[in-house]
Formats: structure tokens, C-alpha cells, sequence
């Protein structure tokens, strides 16, 4: 045992901190390195999983056991330009040096070079910056036609950057599904656009409406006997706001900005 | 010395609970118990944070200089908060996902820091880790009955299993929104508390002043 007067000098506090520095660096460091390919890979299987659940290829409530690796290759994934407007070729997205399969669209859109700034009126989403490429999953039946299409969208709620995918028929217009895999809104609130019962009301909307986007989230419950009963999905109570973000992403990635030009060009 | 660890071990539980006598750690308490499965994962990772800080500070504790006690006591507190976050997220993706800030949280949770200082400073590794353990303990079972209560009522279920079949699902049970919302922590825990008191009138605190008889004279 040390005598008390030493333990306090100004020499042992140094020592005590770096020694608990550098122990508690050494532990936290790697941690994170040995766990980091599992962590990665979780968000992989996690994100592939959300692809799935939007296309309806996986219902996490039922407990089947769906092989997700083996059900993900049945997409084909394609890089669009949302600058340009169009899909691009494996071969142009492989000039570029992106593969779409691990394709980071958050890292792009901080990337100068391949993003850009969204002005006040174009950024209805509130994400400020808009990555020009971006990962598309089609689905394609026997014959080779489209008949799902899964699309990547983000936009801001209450209190966070909800992410999702939203997947639409071959029809280019019509919902089937919608998921959210990650936000950091209200639980119990606005996390409830996780509930599969609030996603269940999406499949068989539609988005355009005379050539615009014109889904939205209204206040209260879509009665079926308004006009605009394809075009509303029914508010969640106590999250107008989270709802309104939900709206504005849609309006956003389905606009002229996003996918829409792209969806038209898919319905060819 | 057994029938003193046995002590430092049980005595949390009821006697000392760390939510219901020393009112620590409600923050946790109220955000994560909506559900079982989750609040039983929080209960794990302060378990693995609260018994291991224990152990290291109380291993160092005869070197630690007072002066920078606490900033040593947290640093190591921290950097079990992150390895346990760190494994939540490699090992129960899902649950890490439900659980997102509150595993953070940890290093503010007071119980955490209140055994270290008012526990592990003094005592020596061994005990230490029993009375993490106990401390963890009392804290789970607080955290599971109010999890049992929040969870049966406002969703009708136990850990994912339907117990009271819902209305939306075809059966007659109406959920409380009000259980799935914060506030009813705050009323659980109350509760909790008030049921632990009249079992246990010891707990009950003198009250620090007394409302003194009428004095003012009245004008006639």
C-alpha cells in the first residue's frame, strides 16, 4: 500500500490518468475492431432485410424463416444518375468505380464531387444534400419485366433523418410496400411508422396524381369514399409532424429531384 | 465474511433497492420497459457495466489520487458502456436498435456511479463485485416488474407472447396507450414504492420538517 501523501503528488495523478487512459483506450479500441465486421455485417443483413420487407418478400411477423441472403438475389441492383436521369449501365457504373452492391449513398452525399447542395424550395425532404447516384432493386418476374421496384428514401421527421425504402409495382405508380430501418423519432409517436399496421395501409395507393406526386398523410382516417381515397394514408395520432415528414420525403424522392423521371423511364 | 457478502448481495434487492430506496436510475427505468425482452437486455448490459466497474475501480482503488476520482471512475465506467454497446450491436442487432441511446446512457446512470464511489473506493475487489451484483439485481427487478406491468397492459403480451388477445387481432382486450407512454413508469414505479414502504415502514423517511399548528391571531 502506497502512503497517502505520495498517492496524491502531482506525479502519481499523472500516472494514475494516463495508465487509466491508455488501459480503457487499449479495451474500447478493440473492441470496435474486432467487432466491426459482425456490427457491419448486421447492418447489411438488416438493410437487405428492410428491401425485402418493402417488396413484400419477408413478413417479419409471421416467424417463417426466409433465408435473406438467398431471397436477395433475386433483385437486381442498378445505379441510377439522379443528375442525368436515368439508370445506368453496369458497365457506366463500373467507369465509375461504384459498386452498387456496397454502394454508400450517405457517404456520397457528403462527397462534393458526386452530391449536391439542395436549395430551399428544391429540399423539401430537409436533407440539404442530395447524393447524384444513387441504388435502385428491381424485381423482375419470368419474362424480364419490372414487376417490383425498391427504392432507397430519407427525409426528415421530427427529430431525425428517417430512412427507408419504399417499393412500387410494375405499374410504376402503385404502392406495394413501405419500411423504415432506421429514425430516431418518438417511440410510441412518430416510431410508430414502424407498426405493420400503419405500414399495411400503404400497398395499393397510388403516388401520381395528374402527372405530380400527390400522396400524402392526412389528419385523422382515409374514408373510402373520398375521391381521394388512393392518394391519402391515415395520420398517425400524435405525430403530425413525423407524418408530415413521411409525406414530404415521398413527395421528394417520387418528384422530379428523385426517382420520378426514372420510374417514367422504367415504365418505357 | 460470508454472512456479510451474503448481506452486501441480498440487501439491495428489498431492503436497499437502488430505484425504490435510493431513487437511482428512473431515467432507464421509465424509457426502456415498454417492452420485456428490452428492458431484460438493459438489465444484462448494467449488470456487465455495474459488477465489472466495481471490480476495476475497487482493484485500483488504493492508487486512484482523490483529487481526479471521479473523472477515473467515469472514464472506466464509459469505456465498459461502449464495449457493451459495441457487442449489443455485433451480437442483438434488433434489440441494440430498440435500446439506441439508453445503452449510452449507462455512464449517466447513477447507480453505476453511486456504487463506485460509495462502494468500491472502500471495499475490496471480491465484495465489490458482489455488491454490483446485488445492486444489479435489485435494479432488474424493479426494472422487470415495471417492464411485466407495462407490457401486459399496454400491449397485451409477456416477452412477444400474446396473453391478452387484442382487440385489433380478433380478441377483446383493448390496450392502455397510456403504458406504452413514459408517465406510466413514473406511476408504476410510485406505486412500487408505496407497496415496498407499507411492507417495509422502516424505508419510510422521517419528514424533514413538520406543519407547525395554526398561529395567526385572528382580528376580532
Amino acid at each position: 500500500m502506497s502512503e497517502p501523501k505520495n498517492k496524491e503528488s502531482m506525479k502519481n495523478i499523472i500516472l494514475v490518468s494516463l495508465a487509466v487512459c491508455f488501459a480503457c483506450s487499449i479495451v474500447v479500441s478493440s473492441a470496435a475492431v474486432f467487432l466491426k465486421p459482425q456490427r457491419i455485417a448486421n447492418k447489411d443483413l438488416d438493410r437487405n432485410r428492410n428491401i425485402l420487407e418493402a417488396a413484400g418478400l419477408y413478413d417479419k411477423a409471421s416467424g417463417q424463416q426466409v433465408n435473406i441472403a438467398e431471397q436477395f438475389e433475386k433483385f437486381e441492383i442498378r445505379l441510377v444518375d439522379l443528375q442525368e436521369k436515368r439508370v445506368l449501365s453496369d458497365l457506366e457504373a463500373s467507369d465509375l468505380g461504384i459498386d452498387p452492391a456496397s454502394y454508400d449513398q450517405r457517404k456520397a452525399a457528403k462527397d462534393p464531387d458526386i452530391s449536391k447542395v439542395l436549395t430551399t424550395q428544391e429540399d423539401i425532404a430537409s436533407i440539404s444534400r442530395r447524393a447524384r447516384y444513387s441504388t435502385v432493386y428491381l424485381l423482375k418476374d419470368d419474362a424480364g419485366e419490372i414487376e417490383k421496384v425498391v427504392l432507397p428514401l430519407h427525409g426528415y421527421g421530427l427529430w431525425s433523418i428517417l430512412y427507408g425504402f419504399i417499393a412500387i409495382k410494375g405499374d410504376m405508380n402503385t404502392v406495394s410496400g413501405i419500411t423504415f430501418y432506421e429514425h430516431g423519432e418518438t417511440a410510441g409517436l412518430g416510431g410508430e411508422v414502424d407498426n405493420p399496421a400503419w405500414k399495411a395501409l400503404w400497398p395499393g395507393k397510388s403516388i401520381y396524381k395528374d402527372g405530380d406526386v400527390g400522396l400524402r398523410v392526412i389528419k385523422g382516417n382515409a374514408s373510402p369514399d373520398n375521391a381521394n381515397f388512393d392518394y391519402q394514408i391515415d395520420g398517425l395520432s400524435g405525430a403530425t409532424l413525423t407524418g408530415k415528414g413521411v409525406e414530404n420525403m415521398v413527395s421528394y424522392w417520387m418528384g422530379d429531384e428523385g426517382f420520378g423521371p426514372i420510374l417514367e423511364d422504367l415504365r418505357g | 465474511m460470508s454472512a456479510n457478502a451474503k448481506e452486501v448481495l441480498m440487501n439491495p434487492i428489498f431492503n436497499n433497492n437502488p430505484i425504490g430506496l435510493q431513487i437511482l436510475g428512473i431515467c432507464s427505468a421509465l424509457a426502456v420497459t415498454t417492452k420485456m425482452s428490452v428492458a431484460l437486455v438493459m438489465c444484462l448490459a448494467l449488470t456487465f457495466v455495474l459488477t465489472l466497474s466495481n471490480v476495476f475501480i475497487s482493484l485500483i482503488r488504493n492508487q486512484i489520487p482523490s483529487s481526479i476520482r471521479i473523472i477515473v471512475q467515469m472514464t472506466i465506467i464509459a469505456s465498459l458502456v461502449i464495449v457493451v454497446d459495441q457487442i449489443l450491436a455485433a451480437v442483438a442487432y434488433d434489440i441494440s436498435k430498440q435500446l439506441s441511446v439508453f445503452v449510452g446512457l449507462i455512464i449517466t446512470n447513477c447507480i453505476v456511479m453511486g456504487r463506485a464511489e460509495a462502494f468500491a473506493m472502500q471495499n475490496p475487489p471480491g465484495l465489490s463485485f458482489i455488491d454490483g451484483l446485488g445492486n444489479s439485481l435489485g435494479y432488474s427487478a424493479c426494472l422487470m416488474a415495471v417492464a411485466t406491468i407495462r407490457e401486459l397492459f399496454g400491449s397485451g403480451s409477456l416477452f412477444g407472447i400474446e396473453i391478452l388477445p387484442l382487440v385489433t387481432n380478433g380478441g377483446w382486450y383493448s390496450p392502455m396507450g397510456l403504458m406504452l407512454l413514459p408517465p406510466s413508469a413514473f406511476f408504476i414505479i410510485g406505486l412500487l414504492i408505496w407497496a415496498l414502504r407499507a411492507w417495509k415502514p422502516e424505508q419510510v423517511e422521517e419528514p424533514d420538517y413538520e406543519i407547525g399548528g395554526h398561529t395567526a391571531l385572528s382580528k376580532v
